[in-house]
């Protein structure tokens, strides 16, 4: 029964056998097998990713070519350019090296704690997710500005946060808070009570069993978590361009800056600029990798 | 407060030892106290702001403000752009899974990856992208204006950024539910008679159905939501090139409060839905589709 059932996935599917047959050939004739006998799936995928990724990528490759590297330097390097790079990397690894202390703390009292409500805090976690940037840009902007509600309680103290740096740090906090909660609670569930248990029995105190216990193994997800949100804030445009006064020098972020030059007409500085943001998000997706790679010593 | 404390309790019912015991009671309520405040700063009062600005006068100015022209044309284009996006990416989202989920090759990770890239790009750099591409001094740009073709600036290049920024989660979602469901009841169908449509269609689908459900509703929450990429190639122009993220920015801009939380309303109510069905769909596949995008 089971040799026959292969045997008729075979008939059904020979492009699929011959693409995986084709693997062990010399690459070249590989390459070509493989185009020749793609399924329509394949072909639908291949097509769809190069007319809506490939294609796009490759017009701002080619056009930051055009610049030349002198030119390409000189807008890089710029000034503004350098202290947008500085507020949007540093605000962003701020914000998630904020969000990564508490994103654990959250992860460890939904993982581990019963208290009311605890379904539905767990539930709003992805709200990030889920609520449109524009929409928490501009209800951060009136809950941390001057007179409202938040805002209005630090006013006196002389702390300003809407349309400063801070307020973009916020905003950036918000956006980036469920990438380490849902990165750090899946791999928390998996760590036994036990072993905890065990490190008390031998009369580890609390935070001892917090250093040395838990956190190893919760390591690498944190790490993971944070890197996520980070690369998430350093693109974020919808919250952060509301929120922010967009003053150069002082809370003007990269993507905003992209977003002025092109409003200017001005497409060799939007895409060097663009192209800096695009290394680092592709460096950031590397480094990603390498960590998921490194943590998995592990299991 | 006090009357909730009773029930602040560590999930595990063995007795902490008395060593621990006497921490171990406050222990939980403070960092579910600091956590919530945390979240309660960063989440709940900045939620909650948006349905107190939109209703604190009551439902007329919102009524009011439903009925601008403007803000009509731009909830029509928010649906629009979902219409369009969201059964695309469906349909690249299911071919690639059906591609990937089963098979083992070289560059199959590298694969997954580059599936995966819209969500590491920059909404705006992604916009910049189209521009470039179809722009007046992109690629396309003097083909497409010979034959008095309008991309950028009109309701295409929204749409190409719609789907671009929405791309990877239908496929995000099916790839490991295929993985898991394994190839044995599809190879049933075939050996009982069933052609690879029919399969599809009455084998794979129902099996797959929860996580390409979860996919599309995500794929829609962030087709609806997009600001940057959309920001960037439509133009901004009220009545014509704006979908609602845009009308609520603009209109906070232009100090017109009101609307802007009347828009902002409607699309917190979109993630409100989005979050509750997202939390049935996840019960009905007992937390299998729980995970980070």
């Amino acid at each position: 029964m089971a040799t026959d059932a292969s045997f008729s996935i075979h008939k059904a599917m020979p492009t699929t056998e011959a693409l995986s047959r084709s693997t062990s050939n010399s690459p070249w004739k590989s390459f070509w097998n493989s185009i020749l006998h793609m399924p329509w799936t394949w072909r639908i995928m291949f097509a769809y990713l190069a007319f809506m990724l490939f294609l796009p990528v490759a017009a701002m490759l080619t056009k930051s070519l055009t610049i030349g590297p002198a030119e390409f330097w000189r807008i890089a390097t710029s000034p503004l350019a350098l202290s947008t790079y500085d507020v949007t990397f540093t605000t962003s690894l701020v914000a998630a090296l904020i969000d990564g202390v508490f994103g654990v703390l959250i992860a460890w009292i939904l993982v581990r704690y019963t208290f009311p409500l605890k379904k539905l805090v767990d539930a709003s976690i992805d709200l990030p997710f889920a609520l449109p940037t524009a929409v928490a840009g501009l209800t951060l902007a009136t809950v941390y500005s001057e007179n409202g509600w938040i805002g209005s309680l630090l006013a006196p103290f002389g702390i300003k946060i809407a349309f400063t740096r801070l307020g973009v740090g916020i905003a950036m906090m918000f956006i980036s808070l469920p990438f380490v909660v849902r990165t750090v609670q899946p791999v928390l569930m998996q760590i036994e009570k036990e072993t905890e248990e065990a490190a008390w029995s031998l009369g580890a105190s609390s935070w001892q069993t917090f250093w040395r216990v838990l956190l190893p193994p919760l390591f690498p997800a944190i790490l993971t978590g944070v890197a996520l949100g980070f690369s998430r804030a350093v693109g974020e445009f919808g919250s952060t361009v509301i929120i922010s006064s967009n003053t150069p020098f002082k809370d003007l972020i990269a993507p905003i800056l992209i977003f002025q030059r092109l409003e200017q007409y001005d497409y060799a500085g939007a895409t060097v600029i663009g192209m800096v943001l695009l290394i680092i998000s592709l460096l950031m997706l590397l480094v990603i990798n390498f960590i998921q790679v490194w943590g998995k010593r592990y299991d | 407060m006090t009357d909730v404390s009773s029930s602040f309790l560590p999930a595990s019912n063995t007795p902490p030892k008395s060593a621990t015991g006497q921490e171990q009671k406050w222990v939980p309520i403070v960092l579910i106290g600091i956590a919530l405040a945390f979240l309660a700063l960063i989440l709940y009062i900045p939620a909650i702001n948006v349905f107190y600005q939109a209703f604190h006068k009551g439902f007329g100015p919102f009524l009011h403000n439903l009925g601008e022209p403007n803000f009509q044309h731009a909830a029509r284009m928010t649906l629009g752009l979902a219409a369009i996006a969201v059964p695309l990416n469906t349909i690249f989202g299911l071919c690639t899974a059906w591609a990937l989920a089963r098979k083992r090759f070289r560059g199959r990770t590298l694969l997954l990856s580059i599936i995966d890239l819209p969500f590491a790009i920059s909404p705006v750099v992604a916009g910049l992208m189209i521009v470039l591409l179809y722009g007046r001094n992109g690629w396309f740009g003097p083909f497409l204006q010979e034959r008095g073709i309008q991309i950028v600036f009109a309701f295409p290049a929204m749409m190409l950024a719609t789907a671009f920024v929405s791309m990877p989660f239908v496929a995000r979602e099916v790839i490991p539910v295929l993985e898991e469901e394994g190839t044995d009841q599809e190879e049933a169908a075939y050996t009982l008679g069933a052609n690879p449509w029919q399969t599809f269609w009455r084998v794979t689908v129902p099996n797959i159905r929860w996580g390409l459900l979860y996919g599309i509703l995500l794929t829609n929450a962030r087709a609806m939501g997009e600001f940057g990429a959309v920001s960037v190639v439509s133009g901004n122009i009220a009545g014509k090139t704006q979908s609602l993220p845009l009308f609520v920015e603009e209109a906070y801009k232009s100090y017109d409060t009101e609307a802007a939380y009347s828009a902002a309303v409607l699309l917190a109510l979109l993630a409100v839905v989005t979050l509750v069905l997202k939390e049935i769909l996840e019960r009905r596949t007992g937390g299998h589709l729980k995970k980070t995008h």
